[in-house]
């Protein structure tokens, strides 16, 4: 009684936010009703006995995705209420073809009976006396583990993606740059070098190699006999 | 075992569906609400396979649900990288002016 109390209060709180993410007038109220939504979903999710899949919602969503799109909104200096322009315009059309959706997703949804069957055509039936987050991890590192490597690599694609999207030209990296090296003419000189003749005697000079002004040159301290015997 | 039926279950996970997919509509030119739109499309779906699962009594809902969010983890990373330095160029983020590659 007390779970149907909470799953219709957590609902409608799920709803309201989701339409306020919608309708709202500035970006960043959004993203916070945004996080409002996701702790209800997730409460729904515990009331669902789905508790490893509600903390998961709460710490992915809510610490990473929706920070990550607040810190967006916010970086970016944009006028959006320039961007609202159109909104009484799509309104409508938005209005019928949602309604259309609803009504038909209320139509599949309303009459869903399942098969006699499907009890037993169960994939992973839960275990009796165990709890939802070791149930999960039976299933997910034996049966699922493709899909859960599949996840993985889908996270580590994601997070090459954005750091090369994103990485700007840095200065401090050494790269080639050929246009630069091809232009660059009378500094290099082909020569014919006769075999075994070292730098000096074939007179090529090379700049000194000056020491860092303010350093003496390192005094060798001999100790004796050597350190190795 | 829900202690709700499967029904109201679904209802929220339609509701918040339509509504998800009427915020694109409503919000055509700007992108950041149109991918927070779409992750209340992924919340939806979670939603109903999380309800099927424990309806059911089996945790390949949970397993798909989870992979779910880490789509939309990838999806809302990657999106955002973009409409960033897509603002870092053109100093604007609307949609509609998206046509470079038109040609």
């Amino acid at each position: 009684m007390i779970a149907a109390a909470a799953f219709y209060l957590f609902a409608a709180v799920l709803i309201a936010s989701a339409v306020m993410v919608v309708t709202s007038r500035n970006p960043v109220h959004s993203v916070l009703f945004l996080i409002l939504g996701f702790f209800n979903a997730a409460a729904l999710f515990l009331i669902a006995g789905a508790e490893f899949l509600a903390m998961i919602l709460v710490i992915v969503y809510v610490g990473a995705v929706a920070v990550l799109f607040l810190f967006v909104v916010m970086m970016l200096d944009v006028d959006f209420a320039q961007l609202r322009e159109g909104f009484q315009r799509y309104a409508p059309v938005g209005g019928v073809i949602g309604a259309i959706l609803l009504l038909e997703l209320v139509l599949i949804f309303g009459t869903w009976q399942f098969a006699a069957d499907a009890e037993g055509l169960r994939l992973a039936p839960m275990p009796e006396g165990v709890e939802n987050t070791r149930a999960l991890a039976r299933v997910l590192y034996t049966d699922h583990v493709w899909l859960f490597q599949i996840a993985g690599l889908i996270l580590l694609v994601a997070m090459i993606g954005a750091i090369v999207l994103t990485l700007r030209g840095k200065t401090t990296t050494k790269r080639q740059d050929i246009g630069r090296q091809i232009a660059r003419s009378g500094s290099v000189q082909l020569r014919q070098v006769p075999l075994g003749a070292g730098l000096g005697q074939i007179g090529i000079e090379r700049p000194p190699v000056e020491p860092p002004a303010g350093e003496k040159p390192k005094q060798v301290e001999h100790h004796g006999h050597g350190g190795h015997h | 075992m829900l202690a709700v039926g499967l029904a109201h279950y679904l209802t929220v996970g339609a509701i918040l569906f339509t509504l998800g997919l009427l915020g694109i509509f409503l919000n055509r030119k700007n992108i950041i609400v149109i991918l927070m739109s779409i992750e209340l499309i992924l919340l939806s779906v979670s939603l109903n396979l999380v309800a099927f699962s424990a309806r059911l009594g089996d945790l390949t809902g949970q397993v798909f649900s989870m992979l779910i969010l880490t789509v939309a983890a990838a999806e809302a990373a990657i999106g955002l990288a973009i409409v960033v330095i897509y603002f870092r160029n053109r100093g604007t983020i609307e949609v509609e002016d998206i046509s470079t590659l038109k040609g």
